[in-house]
């Protein structure tokens, strides 16, 4: 078998090598439809990862809320009183309320109103695993200062930079004037274009309406031996008379955060499709493409079989050409798509990474595409009957 | 002529019907054919068009399945002979067609090989050597490396020669391979496949048209409407005048 394989004429490779017209077509086609898939994923996958950043740097194991909460920008609210009810059951070491709500701030910059995403912790047991936010936390014990995440999407570089050369960068929420106390790295998401972190205290005088009572999400620490899954049990069977509240860890929080931007919401859904659609593209172009060649060879072909050769040896050269097709179109693809994916960064400031993972995938389902497209052109080649020849 | 009958013919034709499409449409295209053929013997058809001349080549050829009456090749029976027998069976062939039907991606000497490779027998250096040294014999050694495209008419009809017959194949089959070019090329190519095939063994079955290249055969066979009507040399001959130019002065 391998030896046959060995004296075997790159048949495929040959054609393909012959006609630089069609190859270049084809290429470039794969080439497209690869970059199609990589700008959805990567979109796609923005949306999952930028929508869980707060969550990925929270300080907690297990987190309580409303059972309404949607997400981390539309949590509703529970009483505080569960968190203290929380302390009581075994292996609980701490449980400390996260307020979070979005406001409409003057942009420092340009003075125009933008919303803003707004965290107020408590400042004597932090919520974040953020040095950033940690080494700050003196500085947002003052009153209406709050911390400013740099890596906010909007026209921000200009007040940043100011903050950064020493001076003091104020602005207005409402009737307040604001201060930016520090920076920190955090990143936009699709529910958030920009953070502000806080003490509880700070964000209360901003939300005036609101109770201290109501918060939004309840951090829970655990002691050191305890098992999250039992004290979760525990909590749930405490809390499961009262229909306010439900408890989770934050690994679960993550995932009905993704599960909720994935399929409730319709850049999901969009972003899904057109992943879809990029490969359907791709098989379409390669379809073509094989399809013209092999018609162009039927005569040929028909020799082949005339002279003894097997079906399936013309099978093997159609799906060798997929195969260098795809390796072909596959390069060019990533390369394009990793300079559409840095302007992409730059002009949203979402997290759009290639990651090995992705180019993987997407390197099989290149592969698998250029396999189907094959496989649907092959099924002209049975018509290749020798006996039409003479 | 060896024209003699021979206990063990290459092919052995009795009683072979053909017939194409299906119910009403069924239509006989031979008739009751009977021929043998022996070893080393050149053997050409003529006939009409539509006669049935390629039906019965592509049936002995193993490109369509024989349906009644027996066929054998090499005393293989390839009447209701499997898809799997008749694949095999056209590896023993060599086939020139009217069109070279090279492939147009592969040049000269990669062709040739493509008719070794199909035994899966050689290496890539032994099919290379094979193929280099039939290529000088069709006197193309210079042009082993130029594709199709880069080749007249006649040196492509040589390449298909040299395909056909590089894997010294038992039978040559050859369906008008001279249609397609000029009476020299045509002669030279005809005098080819004649010294290549004396010099093999093979035995040759030949269709055509061509009146200038008769006398390259043992023996002539004529089809009309699917019946094999003449059996000898002479009575075809008579048929088709060579001569007749002349008369007209």
């Amino acid at each position: 078998m391998f030896k046959t394989l060995k004296n075997r004429t790159p048949l495929g490779f040959l054609q393909l090598k012959h006609d630089k017209a069609r190859l270049l077509t084809a290429i470039s086609g794969i080439a497209f439809a690869d970059i199609l898939i990589f700008m959805q994923l990567g979109f796609l996958n923005a949306l999952m990862d930028s929508s869980i950043l707060m969550h990925r740097n929270l300080k907690a194991d297990l987190v309580l809320m409303n059972p309404q909460a949607l997400n981390w920008t539309e949590m509703s609210t529970f009483p505080r009183r569960r968190l203290y009810q929380a302390k009581d059951i075994p292996g609980v070491a701490s449980a400390d309320a996260l307020y979070i709500n979005s406001i409409k701030w003057k942009n420092p910059q340009t003075h125009q109103k933008t919303s803003v995403m707004v965290v107020g912790m408590n400042l004597d047991n932090p919520a974040f695993d953020m040095p950033e936010v940690n080494q700050n936390l003196d500085k947002i014990k003052l009153p209406d200062t709050f911390l400013f995440d740099r890596a906010s999407r909007g026209e921000y570089a200009k007040a940043i930079e100011s903050y950064e050369q020493g001076q003091t960068v104020t602005t207005e929420i409402e009737t307040r004037t604001i201060t930016v106390g520090g920076l920190f790295t955090l990143g936009a998401s699709f529910g958030a274009d920009a953070t502000l972190i806080s003490s509880d205290q700070n964000f209360l005088r901003l939300f005036s309406k609101k109770q201290p009572g109501t918060v939004s999400l309840g951090l829970i620490e655990l002691q050191p031996d305890a098992d999250a899954t039992q004290v979760k049990q525990a909590l749930n069977s405490y809390f499961s008379d009262l229909k306010d509240v439900r408890v989770m860890t934050v690994e679960e929080f993550i995932d009905m955060e993704q599960s909720y931007w994935a399929t409730n919401r319709p850049v999901g859904i969009v972003f899904g499709f057109g992943t879809v659609i990029g490969f359907i593209v791709g098989v379409v172009i390669v379809y073509q493409v094989l399809s013209t060649d092999v018609n162009d060879h039927m005569a040929e072909y028909a020799t082949f079989k005339a002279m003894g050769y097997r079906n399936s040896y013309l099978l093997g050269i159609v799906f060798e050409e997929a195969i260098i097709l795809a390796f072909c179109g596959f390069i060019p693809g990533v390369l394009v798509s990793l300079g559409f994916y840095s302007l992409a960064r730059k002009a949203t400031a979402l997290p759009i990474y290639i990651t090995l993972l992705r180019a993987v995938g997407v390197f099989i389902a290149t592969l698998l595409m250029c396999a189907v497209s094959g496989a649907i052109a092959t099924r002209k080649l049975q018509s290749a009957d020798p006996a039409d020849i003479f | 002529m060896n024209n003699q009958p021979s206990t063990n013919p290459v092919i052995s034709i009795h009683n072979l019907d053909h017939y194409f499409g299906q119910g009403e449409l069924r239509k006989q295209v031979l008739f009751d054919i009977n021929l043998e053929i022996n070893r080393g013997e050149i053997v050409l058809m003529t006939g009409p068009s539509g006669s049935g001349k390629t039906t019965l080549l592509t049936l002995v050829s193993g490109l369509r399945s024989a349906q009644s009456g027996s066929l054998k090749i090499l005393g293989k029976e390839l009447c209701g002979a499997s898809q799997d027998e008749l694949v095999k069976a056209r590896r023993n062939n060599g086939y020139i067609f009217q069109a070279h039907n090279l492939h147009r991606s592969l040049t000269a000497i990669q062709n040739v090989q493509m008719g070794l490779e199909v035994h899966g027998k050689y290496t890539q250096l032994e099919m290379r050597d094979r193929a280099a040294a039939m290529l000088e014999h069709v006197c193309l050694g210079d042009r082993l490396d130029y594709y199709p495209d880069n080749l007249s008419g006649g040196q492509k009809q040589r390449v298909a020669i040299a395909r056909a017959l590089v894997s010294h194949p038992a039978i040559v089959l050859a369906d008008e391979p001279t249609a397609a070019l000029d009476s020299k090329s045509g002669r030279d190519v005809v005098n080819l496949m004649q010294k290549l095939a004396r010099e093999q063994g093979s035995t040759i079955l030949l269709v055509t048209h061509d009146n200038r290249i008769l006398d390259v055969a043992d023996r002539i066979v004529h089809l009309e409407d699917g019946k094999l009507v003449n059996n000898s040399l002479s009575e075809i001959r008579r048929d088709k005048p060579t001569s007749l130019p002349k008369l007209s002065h």
